[in-house]
């Protein structure tokens, strides 16, 4: 059994889905989805540690030898972005009962578990596919059931915020399977290291390079790549909480893990770093992000938007290693996919908590007025994120800016140094809004006393804060991993 | 559109013959165009027909929402089925070649379960939607 | 004019693809907008479809006395994408839908023309 765990990884969240909707009842939805995420967290960790131990692990699905048949293929990037993801599902699972409970109308919740269910399968199967087309077709399953996610939230202004991340999503989706296209017209394959040793003979033709431009442009879509970010701030408002902090925590970094791929994997004999301006488009793209995001995020009165404001810029540090393309920087691009999602799943996890002991649908700045006094462990965990998200030392965020500095180093770019420390300064600002309302406004008057989360969203969210500062200091599997993944990346395929 | 006695009867007619069309086009995937999807469009489509002409209250009589929606989830899980019983049988995920001692006839086996699967879930899908849509346009009123 | 006429299917491609993008951007009716994604994706299936006809080719059916066939597995691609595309649409006319319902009106500047008086009047979402 333990050889087909790369098939199990995804067929089980796909089953849970139908089942789910199967059986219809609200309990059994909540537990198929908890006990599957745990058991996707066991694989994917499972299968990092065969990746460590021997190396790329290859499955052939329907035994079809690669590249007739579609592999899934699993090596040292793919096994770390499996174990991000399905770290995240296992706190968002348990997180969910109570906050789905109050959040969404009954007769549809079981359809919530059976939605998230299906986008983990797709979000697992996009990072474990090595067949371009099957990337694509996960690619949707995960986008559509994120699009119902977000549709579900309890204001009307999600209905929009999800139409119009449907539409980019799906403009996204489309070019990238243009650009697939593309590239299997000029290859004749579509297994992903084949589709790479076949672009040495064509590396130069100008639909190879038509494709990466579709291909770079669909996935930039779907990670909310500055200045196609449109549709993030208004998705991650309005979704329900568990939707909210689960997607952030993943869906873009999957993306992003669809982009490194293809740029370091399948067009390594295209010299995409030296003969086109690669560097430079991603160096200019993530910088604006970092300084025009948080910037934004400094003047937003909604805290949920002015934390998804700070995910567009955080997602400019993760590109920005790509642009950088060396060792280090790519190093701290692959480790924030860790470090981020912890970071924002916790800032959202507790935000839920927060508006469920508020009753609110919306959070403003000021509901959380007094949270110091009302809340006071939420209030700490939103601290300890905000400080993540700034990056001081003994949280995650700094291990990121730190191998990202030194990347920038490395290349003698001193003012992307200060741009990375201008954009971080940025941050203070935006999370001393957040502490300032929480410890130094009081609440109202009238203000219930002292009452936490329940203790099961409580507990995930301190879970997941206590990784941000875990992984600020125990680095050794998220910067391990995220080295070997570069170093694996940065090899190509000699 | 009830009152009309010409379009009842040819519906009655013409009803048996589409359902039929449409185990045609899902059994013959191999041999023409055809398979699961096309199949279940069509099944959806011969029921939607009667709905149309007989009003949405007499399908929903004949195929009820909860069956609907009870279908969908079996196709999914019968697709699902089938890779795990390539895994039971000693193969990998989605393995055709172990489902009967000729390989070849196993790849017959394996497509046709898989297939009926896909044509179940298109078929319920399909009129899924219509349920959802035709039911919606008399309460939602005019804002 | 050989490139004209040779490539003639890349060329509908790329006019569908801009004719798409332009209807999903310029037009603001929701529903427009969704056609406009529907025939940005009809490029696709056109782009990968085309060049999967050998030239002599036959359908990849098996049969007997025939040598060249047309590769089968664009056609395979195209059916799921095609599947794909489906079910955008109906997810997106349901969004339609319920947007119709909560806001009255599906023109989008409409609609965030009232989502910003809402926000000027509760802006803690309140009702």
């Amino acid at each position: 059994m333990l050889e087909h765990v790369p098939a199990l990884q995804v067929a089980l969240p796909l089953v849970a889905a139908p089942l789910i909707v199967l059986v219809r009842s609200r309990r059994f939805a909540w537990l198929a989805t908890t006990v599957v995420s745990y058991l996707c967290l066991l694989f994917s960790i499972q299968l990092a540690w065969r990746v460590a131990a021997s190396g790329p692990v290859s499955y052939a699905i329907g035994s079809w030898p690669p590249p007739w048949g579609i592999e899934y293929r699993v090596d040292a990037l793919s096994a770390f972005v499996l174990v991000a993801v399905s770290l995240t599902a296992s706190f968002v699972a348990p997180y969910a009962q109570r906050s789905i409970a109050v959040e969404v109308a009954r007769d549809r919740q079981y359809l919530m578990y059976a939605m998230y269910c299906l986008s983990l399968a797709g979000l697992l199967g996009i990072v474990i596919t090595g067949d371009a087309f099957n990337l694509f077709v996960f690619l949707e399953i995960s986008s559509l059931a994120s699009y119902v996610l977000v549709a579900l939230g309890q204001r009307r202004q999600a209905l929009m915020a999800a139409y119009q991340y449907m539409l980019m999503g799906t403009v996204g989706a489309t070019f990238y399977v243009i650009g697939v296209g593309l590239l299997y017209l000029m290859t004749g394959t579509l297994n992903l290291v084949d589709m790479a040793e076949r672009l040495r003979a064509v590396e130069d033709a100008r639909p190879v390079l038509v494709a990466l431009a579709f291909i770079t442009v669909g996935m930039g879509l779907k990670l909310a790549l500055f200045p196609l970010h449109h549709w993030l701030p208004n998705a991650y408002a309005y979704a329900p909480s568990m939707a909210t902090a689960f997607l952030a925590a993943t869906g873009t970094k999957v993306s992003v893990y669809v982009l490194l791929r293809y740029y370091f994997t399948v067009f390594d004999p295209v010299p995409l770093f030296s003969h086109l301006p690669t560097e430079e488009v991603f160096v200019a793209l993530s910088v604006a992000a970092m300084i025009v995001a948080s910037f934004i995020a400094v003047f937003e009165k909604d805290v949920k938007r002015l934390f998804a404001w700070s995910s567009v810029a955080q997602i400019g540090y993760i590109t920005l290693g790509i642009g950088v393309d060396n060792q280090s920087s790519l190093t701290g691009s692959i480790v924030h996919l860790l470090n981020h999602g912890v970071t924002k799943g916790a800032i959202f996890l507790l935000l839920g908590g927060v508006a469920l002991r508020a009753g609110l649908a919306a959070l403003p700045l000021r509901s959380l007025a007094g949270l110091g006094r009302r809340m006071p462990l939420t209030a700490f965990g939103l601290v300890i994120a905000g400080l993540s998200l700034v990056g001081v030392p003994g949280t995650a965020g700094f291990i990121t800016k730190w191998y990202l500095v030194l990347g920038a180093l490395e290349r003698g770019w001193w003012w992307l140094v200060a741009a990375i420390v201008g954009s971080s300064l940025i941050a203070v600002a935006y999370v001393w809004r957040v502490v300032e309302a929480m410890y130094l406004h009081p609440g109202d008057a009238g203000a219930p006393h002292r009452r936490e989360a329940p203790p099961a969203m409580l507990a995930a969210a301190g879970a997941m804060v206590l990784l941000c500062v875990y992984f600020g200091f125990e680095t050794g599997f998220s910067v391990g991993g995220a080295a070997d993944a570069a170093a694996f990346l940065l090899r190509g395929l000699r | 559109m009830t009152g009309d006695l010409v379009l009842r009867i040819v519906a009655k007619l013409l009803m048996p013959f589409m359902l039929l069309f449409a185990l045609y086009v899902q059994f013959h995937g191999d041999y023409g165009p055809g398979g699961g999807f096309q199949a279940g469009v069509i099944a959806a489509t011969a029921i939607v027909f009667y709905a149309i002409t007989f009003g949405l209250a007499a399908a929903q009589r004949m195929v009820p929402e909860r069956l609907v929606e009870r279908l969908l989830a079996v196709g999914v899980l019968l697709y699902a089925g089938v890779g795990f019983a390539g895994l039971a049988l000693g193969g990998n995920y989605l393995d055709y070649f172990v489902l009967d001692p000729d390989s070849v006839h196993g790849q017959h086996r394996g497509i046709f379960w898989v297939e009926a699967g896909v044509g179940i879930t298109v078929a319920a899908v399909m009129l899924k939607l219509f349920y959802m849509f035709a039911g919606r346009g008399r309460d939602a009123g005019d804002a | 004019m050989s490139t004209v006429a040779g490539h003639y299917s890349y060329w509908m491609t790329i006019v569908l693809i801009v004719a798409g993008m332009y209807i999903l951007i310029a037009r603001g009716n929701l529903m427009k907008k969704l056609l406009g994604l529907a025939v940005l994706q009809s490029s696709v299936y056109l782009l990968y479809i085309a060049p999967a006809k050998l030239l002599g080719g036959t359908a990849p059916i098996v049969a007997q006395g025939y040598t060249v066939y047309s590769n089968p597995l664009p056609h395979v691609l195209i059916l799921t994408a095609i599947v794909v595309g489906v079910a955008t649409l109906a997810l997106g006319l349901a969004m339609v839908v319920r947007i119709r319902e909560a806001y009255g009106s599906i023109e989008e500047d409409e609609i965030l023309a009232r989502d910003r008086a809402d926000d000027d009047r509760a802006p803690d979402g309140a009702r």
